[in-house]
């Protein structure tokens, strides 16, 4: 079954906030070798104007990538997801993440295009904190293939 | 953003080299990113799964590439000063078992605005050659 193009448009959530913990920040941090000692100690965050833990740059794919999982999931859209693979994504900070956010995120289906048995799926979360202000934009492309015929 | 660790916007130019790290990608590291960022997709651990949709065997995921990418950007931005980032993945990265995927990620400055004070940083991840990365860049506000 291919995507279906009439998704286009719908939207998910805003889903039951994130909380950004120091630890998940860290072990972030390890796994993208992100080496400033502002990710791991609240006191080198301090001494660089942060009121906590700074996250990574793009350690709003955790929060991000949750919430495109709806996307996938929705029978209605129709992604499979064995036959996906990441085509691009790009961050947009309005403000750093810091330990101690709680960030809601919801999810847009901005476009589907199709072209020669594959679909591009282009989705935009907006993460807002606990006071509703902007936060981050995540935009993310799915390219999924269709099955052979 | 903090307005206390920008990095300098004067004596930049365009074409300079600000980071540069070579990075070795093992299965280890995908298990840990995996972990980190809850992207349990199979291809990233299971080379019978990948074999099965058409991959050569276990592939990084991009976002992770992204992710070492930007620690190089930041390790001269400072911490939380990447504005803005975006990549596209052109080129997925095969990791064997047992050993080791060699990347090189070079940041350099690609355009300068004096008005706003920011620097386009343009990024390049080269495997065995060629790039994994299309259009990466970041937007760095200086001081």
């Amino acid at each position: 079954m291919p995507v279906n193009i009439e998704a286009v448009g719908r939207a998910y959530g805003p889903h039951e906030p994130y909380e950004v913990t120091r630890i998940k920040i860290r072990e972030f941090a390890d796994a993208v070798d992100a080496r400033s000692f502002a990710h791991l100690s609240e006191e080198a965050a301090r001494a660089e104007g942060y009121p906590d833990v700074v996250a990574p740059t793009t350690f709003a794919v955790v929060i991000a990538q949750q919430a495109e999982f709806h996307v996938v999931v929705d029978p209605e859209v129709g992604v499979d997801f064995s036959r996906v693979v990441h085509a691009d994504e790009r961050f947009t900070h309005h403000r750093p993440i810091i330990a101690g956010d709680l960030i809601s995120s919801t999810v847009h289906i901005d476009s589907i295009t199709q072209r020669g048995g594959i679909s591009m799926v282009t989705t935009r979360t907006e993460l807002v904190d606990a006071d509703g202000k902007p936060v981050s934009t995540v935009v993310s492309t799915l390219a999924v293939r269709e099955e052979a015929s | 953003m903090s307005a206390e660790n920008r990095p300098s916007f004067d004596g930049l130019e365009v074409g300079e080299v600000v980071a540069e790290r070579e990075i070795e990608l093992t299965r280890d590291s995908l298990v840990r990113y995996a972990g980190a960022s809850g992207d349990f997709n199979p291809i990233h651990y299971n080379d019978v799964v990948a074999q099965q949709v058409g991959l050569p065997g276990v592939i990084a995921h991009g976002m992770l590439t992204l992710g070492q990418a930007a620690s190089v950007v930041e390790e001269w931005a400072g911490p939380g000063n990447v504005a803005d980032l975006q990549a596209r993945f052109t080129r997925p990265i095969p990791v064997p078992n047992p050993g080791v995927a060699v990347v090189t990620v070079t940041a350099k400055v690609g355009a300068l605005d004096p008005e706003r004070r920011t620097a386009r940083i343009d990024v390049t991840v080269d495997f065995q050659g060629q790039k994994v990365l299309g259009k990466a860049q970041a937007l760095v506000p200086c001081a």
